[in-house]
């Protein structure tokens, strides 16, 4: 009994008892949503968006099944190097990347063009979950562990702003700082840092770029603006308000179906999806999210090591973070900045990040038994 | 290496932080939740509207004009099928080759080729550009031919004005033509029912009853996307047709009016003394409305406002012109009335040798032999002027302006219906006062009694002072239109204008003389028949004062200048025995009354009785269809 506990080999059967079925159905059904929305904001077409979407899903999904059999003692072991790898893909990118409406994010890959900076979100957590995962309780508030920890997030937050890619930089910072905070970092430092940001706000804001700030102004007053940088965000509340209690039903979404949203694939899907489908659909959507991020918590209460532990929790955040971020942009109470719907949005690199998260909680609540030595 | 306390601690510490955190999420997606809610279930309607907004975009059409139509229903003013050129670029491959194809086909100058470019570049690509408005049937043919490689060309059937009486009705309708800026300002509701190209009235009927005609527009409402492209029709409102009209005026009595006035600056105007309908009203020279609907020409408009007859002034309502002998039968009627003179009153005409003096100024008869002793049945009959200055100076020109108003001269006929109409003049002491700041002169009342001087009528108030006489003294509201309901006839219509009938008597049976007996002034044009004989007063407007040396030379009118010859009148009423018509003809530079105007008189009379029957069979018709 006690053996079987902590043996590190599971047969294959123990290893489909112990799969999160539920999550995985979850990731399942939000694919296929995603599917049909993407069908959707091509004017119910399978056009390019469609296509793209389906053959990323249909590749990324099994892929992520295959990869949740692999031991989390491997991602535990993998994690400096992954990081590692995606931060010299990052470097790489900032010489040699591929530039796209003013920002150097991509690598192309033929198939695909890699944005590391996605890559970088999970990377980020996987590699600050292995650090503090070894650390002493009475070690982590030490000097030298801080300092290590915020090199990991700075390093890229900075390497990803100078893209520029203000959105995702913030990302992947609030993703590796919830590490710190469930690794228990004094919550001291946490009210010091704020009060800090706070009163360097002005200073900050100095630095931003003008079509930044103007997105900032523009949150507080969009109706300035109306045709110009005030019409995304506008044009999108229209497109939520006008949904309703049932949604205008598929396919009739008439500000997408009429070109009057602006990135419907990627950022602003939320709106399309909640035009169509209105305010139920909407809550089946949060609700699903929140049942992902409930069974990706779950995952990380019942794993025995602090790694995966760690991981799921920060992972949970991550998710949270970009739902809540995205959905809050959308309906006016956060400024534009671009930020995708995790699944949801058309975006190989944010799926398949996403889908390497999800394949490392599958892959710990495999092995939650499992100690990481 | 294995600490179980560490570990215990850690697991308590980050679970502790995991229900911070998570308490802080569940905040957050009820924020979320709670923002969804009052966008999409609180504020939907606001919404809603808001997208139907954006995504509908209503077109407004052409409303279809109401029609004329004269008083036996035949259409003078209608709707006309036309066909137009439109052209869209986007359908278009190469749309200069097209525009240049185009422009051989219909023979377009340089400047529309241009033009058609330059609207090119100002348009999106998917909306019409026209190129004609009014395709003529051999262009229309043309382009038919090479429609097959036209592609983005198109020939639409569209709606125009027509004035299938050409010049006739001119002066009594106006003519339409593309809205200006000045209209839309001046009209919200063509600024309401504007859309590019709508024609309008300018003058005439036509402006005044603008509102009456205009018509609902069609409304197609489309759904279009962002960038403002149609994407499908959801519906077309039907609009209305604007309101026909029916005029009182008899299309063959105005083309009579036009061809007795063919080449001469005039005008004729017939009038129903009981109903006041007018029968007929022109306007000499006239010119074809029809040039102005797709925009005249700088070619005919110059030869339209150069012409030395002014066509473009409406000569009946704007035409301020001396009555003339015509006002004799109102200085006689208010003589009598006040009592001044009676019939018997004798006054001895002797000819230019003894012309009537009055401090130093001398007052010549237009009969230079003198007329005699006359009465007034014979002055009125032979037009002499020696009794008429008599009668003038003991009558006073207050008394006699009192007269002349009552009876319709000295304001407008129409009252507000035609903005041009002018008042004409009829002068008293006050307003000589007033006006001038001057006294008035004996010598300007003696004038004023054989219709020179101040005194200033337009033909339509002579027609209706003949009109009041005729009908023996009852006052009546010229109409135009049929049923206009603005235009109620008042309620002092009963009141009578006399104060004894006898005296009307007496004058209408002065002026039967002038037209009927041997040397009464329009003899000559007299109709012997009951039933179309009229009674009727000449008059000869002096242009210019009359030198002693003109009198010597006595010229005849074609041996003076044009511009200075006298203007012919003529006023008249019949059938005199029973009458029901009355008309005042007024020949610019025609010389006499007698000679030009009076002749014309007696085709109209004959014309006008012929058709009455007729007219009264429309009237009938009417009440038999309640």
């Amino acid at each position: 009994m006690l053996q079987s506990k902590f043996s590190h080999s599971l047969t294959l059967f123990q290893k489909i008892k112990n799969y999160d079925f539920v999550l995985l159905m979850s990731i399942f059904i939000l694919g296929v949503i995603s599917i049909f929305t993407m069908y959707s904001t091509d004017g119910g077409e399978i056009l390019f968006h469609t296509k793209s979407h389906f053959i990323k899903f249909v590749i990324f999904f099994p892929m992520m099944i295959i990869l949740s059999f692999i031991n989390i003692k491997y991602w535990h072991a993998g994690g400096y190097l992954f990081y590692l790898i995606i931060l010299g893909l990052l470097v790489w990118v900032s010489l040699y990347g591929v530039k796209a409406s003013g920002s150097r994010r991509w690598i192309d890959l033929y198939f695909l063009n890699l944005q590391p900076s996605e890559l970088m979100k999970i990377a980020v957590i996987l590699c600050l979950a292995k650090f503090f995962h070894r650390i002493r309780t009475s070690n982590t508030n030490a000097f030298s562990s801080i300092l290590i920890s915020l090199t990991i997030i700075i390093v890229p937050t900075i390497l990803v702003i100078t893209q520029p890619d203000l959105g995702t930089s913030i990302l992947i910072s609030f993703s590796g700082l919830i590490i710190l905070w469930f690794s228990g970092l004094k919550i001291k430092y946490f009210v010091y840092s704020f009060l800090i940001f706070i009163t360097s706000l002005p200073f900050v804001i100095s630095f931003l770029k003008p079509y930044q700030k103007l997105r900032i102004l523009t949150f507080f007053d969009p109706e300035k603006d109306p045709l110009g940088s005030g019409y995304q965000i506008i044009q999108s509340k229209i497109a939520v308000g006008s949904g309703g209690l049932t949604g205008k039903g598929f396919l009739k979404g008439t500000q997408s179906y009429l070109d009057f949203l602006p990135e419907k694939h990627t950022d602003f899907i939320f709106t399309l999806f909640s035009e169509e489908f209105g305010f139920i659909g909407s809550m089946v959507l949060l609700i699903l999210y929140t049942i992902i991020i409930y069974r990706i918590i779950h995952t990380g209460l019942i794993s025995r090591s602090f790694f995966s532990r760690l991981f799921c929790f920060g992972f949970s955040f991550a998710i949270f973070l970009y739902v809540a971020t995205n959905m809050s942009m959308v309906l006016g109470l956060l400024p534009i900045v671009g930020s995708p719907l995790p699944v949801m949005s058309y975006g190989g690199s944010s799926l398949l990040a996403t889908m390497i998260g999800f394949s490392i909680v599958l892959s710990a609540s495999i092995d939650h038994n499992q100690n990481i030595s | 290496m294995f600490d179980v306390s560490d570990n215990v601690q850690k697991i308590n510490l980050i679970n502790r932080r995991l229900f911070l955190i998570t308490a802080a999420k569940i905040l957050v997606f009820i924020g979320i939740t709670s923002r969804l809610f009052s966008l999409q279930v609180k504020q939907n309607n606001k919404y809603l509207t808001l997208s139907d907004k954006n995504r509908i975009r209503e077109w407004k059409l052409h409303p279809v004009r109401g029609e004329f139509k004269d008083y036996f229903g035949n259409v003078i003013a209608g709707n006309n099928e036309v066909y137009q050129l439109h052209v869209i670029p986007e359908q278009v491959e190469d749309f200069r080759y097209i525009a240049l194809r185009l422009k051989n086909i219909l023979n377009l100058s340089e400047k529309e080729f241009q033009k058609i470019l330059k609207r090119k570049r100002e348009i999106k690509s998917w909306e019409t550009i026209v190129v004609s408005d009014n395709l003529s049937w051999e262009q229309f043919s043309k382009v038919n031919n090479y429609l097959h490689d036209l592609v983005g060309v198109k020939t639409v059937l569209s709606i125009s004005r027509i004035y299938p009486f050409k010049e006739n009705y001119t002066h009594v309708l106006g003519y339409v033509s593309q809205a200006n800026e000045k209209d839309i300002m001046n009209n919200e509701n063509i600024k309401e029912k504007f859309v590019p190209g709508i024609r309008v009235g300018k003058t005439g009927l036509e402006k005044t009853f603008e509102n009456t005609l205009l018509g609902e527009n069609d409304i197609q409402r489309f759904e279009v996307n962002a960038y403002g492209r149609k994407i499908s029709q959801l519906e077309y409102q039907r609009g209305e047709k604007g309101k026909t009209l029916r005029l009182t005026i008899d299309t063959e009595v105005q083309k009579l009016a036009n061809e007795l006035l063919k080449d001469q600056a005039g005008s004729i105007c017939v009038m129903d003394i009981y109903t006041g309908h007018v029968i007929a009203m022109h306007s000499s020279p006239s010119f074809d409305p029809n040039l102005f609907v797709f925009g005249i020409s700088k070619d005919d408009w110059q030869l339209i406002r150069n012409d030395p007859m002014k066509p473009l002034v409406n000569k009946t309502l704007q035409g301020n012109y001396s009555p003339g002998s015509t006002i004799k039968p109102i200085v006689a009627l208010s003589a009598l009335e006040n009592g001044i003179i009676n019939t018997k009153f004798t006054v001895n005409c002797r000819g230019h040798k003894h012309p009537l003096e009055l401090y130093g100024q001398t007052y010549h008869c237009w009969k230079k032999e003198g007329h005699g002793f006359m009465n007034l049945r014979n002055a009125m009959k032979q037009s002499c002027d020696i009794y008429f200055y008599e009668i003038a100076r003991k009558l006073g020109v207050d008394k006699l302006s009192e007269t002349a108003k009552k009876f319709g001269l000295g304001k407008e006929v129409f009252g507000d219906l035609f903005s041009i109409e002018k008042k004409g003049l009829i002068p008293n002491t006050q307003w000589k006062k007033n006006a001038l700041g001057q006294g008035w002169l004996l010598g300007e009342t003696i004038i004023t009694g054989i219709g020179q001087g101040y005194i200033q009528t337009t033909p339509i108030q002579l027609c209706l002072m003949t009109a009041h006489i005729a009908n023996g003294g009852h006052r009546i509201y010229p109409k135009i239109v049929v049923d206009d309901e603005n235009n109620a006839d008042p309620i002092d219509k009963f009141i009578p204008l006399y104060s004894d009938p006898k005296n009307i008597k007496i004058v209408q049976d002065a002026m039967f003389a002038s037209t009927n007996e041997v040397r009464g002034t329009s003899y000559k044009s007299r109709i012997d028949n009951k039933k179309y004989q009229f009674a009727g007063k000449t008059g000869t407007a002096q242009v210019k004062k009359i030198t002693e040396k003109d009198r010597e030379l006595d010229l005849k009118t074609f041996e003076i200048p044009y511009e200075e010859r006298d203007h012919a009148l003529y006023i008249a009423y019949g059938p005199y025995k029973n009458p029901r018509y009355a008309t005042s003809i007024i020949i610019e530079h025609g010389g006499s009354g007698s000679s030009t105007a009076a002749p014309m008189a007696k085709k109209i009379f004959k014309l006008v009785i012929d058709r009455h029957n007729l007219r009264q069979s429309i009237n009938e018709k009417k009440y038999l269809d309640v």
